[in-house]
């Protein structure tokens, strides 16, 4: 994406790279001094040479400004930060203070209700936090109160996704082991994201949901807040009258992302099915041979071999589709629900810009009719779209990333699922042949000393 | 003898890239090195195959395939044939086989492929004109040549040479030998079947084993078609995913490449079900000629159940005469007949009458004596010839299924390599996203 100035109405100074403006007004990230450090050790898995050659040869930053360095910086960290351990220390760049992780997953049962918590630790060198260690428990809606605050506390930052909120009941079984399984991964990846945010990180509604013991959640003031914004923006109405072109691309970008990973959704689950369909065969299959060879004498063993290398087949072929239903769909799912929310994001941005050229192109038309100077509320409405602009750059940046990372992950765990799949059916049948041609040779040498 | 084919096929199998065409190889290498008489002086080799139209015996045209026999010397490959080189069509082959099925009763005659595709998996063609079928069908009746040729009966017969030599008027011939005659008709059989009153306990034993072998088979054959169905529906969907990777790519910078490379392996995965398959046709042809065969079984054994119950009517029609003898004899009526009944009626006979009747009860009961003899003798030799047939059928069967098995776990080890290879290519593009 080129940086290009909001296009029409231009009073504004031109902008330097967003991201320098960004640093100074808004985020309190470490000093960032040039030196950009790349770590030597890869401690990520099979990526790590490709990683270093992404960052290194021709990583598409559209400048070479200083202010790269810090997004090279935010890279780093979140190369690093999917596959390293979060607890190993020394495995990550230095400014990474901040680890969290989800696991621990417990029923709770009440007169009231279900539900299931879950265990949120915490380890950090912050000054923000008083402890360096927290550990407690969460339940999703917890999960959804720390959203829905990030959300309405930082508009102009992409909030990542949660995994979904209702299930129909009947047809999923939310206490499932694998249902259960699911849901706290996706939390965990969510928990991460936003502690690895340069900016979210210090969101005080996180330290709270890591730290304190009651979450008070305040939900007057929540369904408050909400109500807030929709009047902020339904008193806006202003209308946007020309979109910078490359926030125009980000939204067609998303548009036709969105479509094919439908479109892959689909795909998966139909081979989903087709496995499935599949596997009811293979089972009858297995069993005939089994059943013939009850009536065998000699062409009894290579029967129950056959019938037995089938069996370890559907074995594998069963592995191959809980894998594949467990990793796969729900990461398609969630960038489902991440494009929702950048999508939200580009609208409140569009508005933001439309509120400040709506405003300003009053205060013009004033300034012409009676001398009145432009007021300063215009000038702020400038910073803020600007700040906007920048973070969300950012943001999209490092969701780019992101989405590269992830769906480089996925594509190659499911390459790995379906080649162990053929090598447990291969050695299977090659142990087979192999005992087969023993016998056989057994056979000769009987004979030959007969 | 016995171990020579054995070290061979050792020596064969070692090679676990074996395909199906060098195993078929193989088989008729074994057949070559037993005592046969014909085919140690003659490779026989249906060589091709061609259309022909004509006329039906309604007089409608029809359309149908004829194939090329060629004989050549043992060892002289790619020399030229010799004899007539004639074309048959299928509908002589199934008279050839009638033919010795009804000259050689006690032989398990090798079966013919199948008149019309069964056990077919959808994509597969059901046409008895489409090319994939032919060429298998041809194979399958170069392979029903070989098994004639090589057995030590068979192979000696001069129909069965005729056939492989003489393309004109050998329909003539064999009909004139007039072997229609000799058939069983189906109502005998029938009859044998049910009124058999000391069955021999191995031959019921054996039907048993053929009826169980049939239906183990051909359920068999049944759902290995639908796993071949489902299969074909797994790996033709992956082809979705070489689409979708290659739409996705051309949205995405950095990860473009990988994801279009990726995408062509998918396809190529996509597009391998066919071959792998196509080769499993063989296996399962392999099986049905195993299905095919369990008929041939049966017929033997219909043909010891006639001949048993031919003897036990001969032994009942000998002690039948021989208590009417007893009778007339004696003068106590026991047995009914028709002299009995009407000297019943009519008033008792003169003595010179008695006379005349007992000397050709006599002469019946010396004829029917020789009969109960003969079909002794008959039965007792098929029961021997028939035996030794059977058992030579039932090595060739183990031995040649456990091959059948081992080259088609070969084949599953093939297509896993395959598989293994197009995703590791897959995770390569992957890695470079």
């Amino acid at each position: 994406m080129s940086v290009g100035a909001p296009r029409g109405l231009q009073p504004v100074t031109e902008t330097t790279h967003p991201l320098s403006a960004a640093q100074e007004t808004l985020s309190p990230v470490p000093d960032v001094t040039a030196s950009c450090h790349i770590p030597n050790s890869s401690n990520s898995g099979g990526g790590g040479g490709d990683k270093e050659a992404v960052l290194t040869n021709g990583t598409p930053i559209e400048t070479s400004s200083p202010a790269s360095a810090s997004s090279l910086l935010n890279r780093l960290q979140l190369d690093d930060d999917l596959e390293a351990d979060p607890l190993d220390l020394y495995a990550s760049t230095e400014t990474r203070d901040l680890f969290v992780t989800v696991d621990d997953p417990k029923k709770h049962v009440s007169t009231m209700e279900t539900y299931i918590t879950y265990r949120v630790s915490t380890k950090t060198t912050r000054i923000e936090f008083d402890l360096p260690e927290y550990s407690l428990r969460r339940r999703y809606q917890d999960f959804d109160w720390l959203r829905m605050k990030l959300e309405d506390s930082q508009p102009t930052h992409l909030i990542p996704p949660l995994p979904e909120k209702f299930v129909m009941k009947g047809v999923v079984d939310r206490f499932s082991e694998e249902f259960v399984e699911t849901r706290m991964k996706a939390l965990d990846k969510f928990l991460k994201r936003v502690a690895d945010h340069p900016v979210l990180s210090f969101n005080p509604h996180l330290n709270a949901f890591l730290t304190s013991k009651d979450l008070n959640k305040r939900q007057g003031l929540a369904l408050l807040t909400k109500v807030g914004e929709s009047v902020k923006q339904a008193a806006g109405g202003y209308k946007l009258r020309a979109r910078p072109a490359e926030y125009s691309a980000m939204g067609e970008y998303l548009d036709t992302f969105n479509q094919k990973l439908g479109t892959m959704d689909r795909i998966a689950q139909r081979i989903l099915k087709e496995q499935t369909e599949y596997l009811v065969e293979l089972r009858e299959y297995g069993s005939v041979y089994s059943g013939w060879a009850g009536s065998e004498d000699a062409l009894q063993s290579p029967l129950e071999g056959v019938a037995g290398c089938v069996s370890t087949c559907c074995a594998a072929m069963e592995d191959l589709s809980e894998g594949m239903s467990q990793e796969l769909l729900p990461v398609l799912r969630e960038y489902v629900l991440y494009i929702e929310s950048m999508k939200n994001v580009l609208k409140k941005r569009d508005q933001s810009q439309a509120e400040y050229e709506g405003r300003l192109e009053a205060a013009v038309i004033r300034r012409q009719e009676d001398k009145t100077p432009v007021p300063v509320e215009v000038e702020k409405c400038q910073d803020r779209v600007e700040c906007f602009n920048a973070d969300l750059k950012a943001d999209w940046e490092r969701w780019q990333s992101n989405k590269r990372q992830d769906f480089r992950q996925l594509l190659t765990s499911m390459a790995d699922k379906n080649i162990n799949y053929y090598e447990k059916c291969q050695s299977a049948w090659e142990s087979l042949v192999s005992q087969l041609q023993d016998d056989q040779a057994e056979n000769t040498n009987e004979t030959n000393c007969d | 003898m016995m171990a020579d084919s054995g070290s061979e096929e050792a020596a064969f199998l070692d090679n676990t890239d074996l395909t199906s065409t060098e195993s078929e190889n193989n088989i008729i290498n074994t057949m070559v090195e037993r005592e046969t008489a014909l085919l140690r002086k003659i490779d026989i080799n249906v060589a091709e195959s061609d259309k022909r139209t004509g006329k039906n015996t309604v007089n409608m045209p029809e359309t149908y395939t004829v194939y090329l026999i060629e004989i050549r010397p043992a060892g002289a490959e790619g020399g030229v044939p010799v004899g007539g080189s004639p074309w048959r069509r299928y509908s002589e082959f199934e008279l050839l086989r009638t033919y010795l099925l009804v000259t050689y009763p006690f032989v398990v005659i090798p079966p013919l492929p199948e008149k019309r595709a069964e056990f077919v998996w959808h994509k597969l063609s059901a046409d008895n004109l489409d090319p994939d079928f032919v060429e298998r069908r041809r194979m399958a009746l170069e392979n029903f040549l070989m098994r004639v040729a090589s057995h030590s009966v068979l192979s000696k017969d001069n129909v069965f040479y005729q056939f492989l030599t003489e393309e004109k008027g050998w329909r003539e011939s064999v009909l004139e030998t007039g072997f229609q005659d000799k058939a069983d008709s189906r109502l005998k059989s029938l009859s044998a079947m049910f009124r058999v009153k000391n069955p021999d306990k191995s031959f019921t034993d054996l039907k048993q084993y053929s009826d169980e072998l049939n239906s183990a088979i051909s359920h068999l054959l049944r759902v290995r078609a639908k796993v071949a169905d489902r299969m074909y529906g797994v790996y033709k969907v992956h082809g979705n995913y070489g689409r979708i990777f290659s739409e996705w790519s051309a949205i995405e910078k950095e990860m473009g490449d990988g994801l279009q490379s990726a995408g062509h392996h998918m396809d190529t995965h996509s597009a391998s079900v066919d071959d792998i398959l196509e080769e499993e046709e063989h296996y399962a042809d392999q099986l049905k000629e195993y299905l095919f065969y369990t008929d041939a079984v049966r017929s033997v054994c219909r043909k010891h159940e006639l001949i048993q119950y031919e003897l036990e009517m001969a032994v009942l029609d000998l002690a039948n005469k021989k208590q009417q003898r007893e009778e007339l004899a004696t003068g106590a009526v026991r047995v009914f007949s028709l002299k009995g009944m009407s000297s019943k009626l009519f008033g008792q006979e003169s003595p010179e009458q008695r006379e005349s009747r007992l000397a050709a009860l006599q002469q019946s009961i010396q004829a029917a004596e020789e009969a109960v003899l003969d079909k002794n003798a008959e039965c007792r030799e098929f029961m021997r010839m028939s035996w030794e047939e059977v058992k030579l059928f039932q090595e060739q069967k183990d031995r040649e299924l456990r091959e059948a098995l081992i080259s088609y776990a070969i084949m599953q080890i093939s297509m896993c390599k395959k598989g293994i290879q197009v995703w590791s290519n897959a995770k390569e593009c992957f890695n470079k996203m």
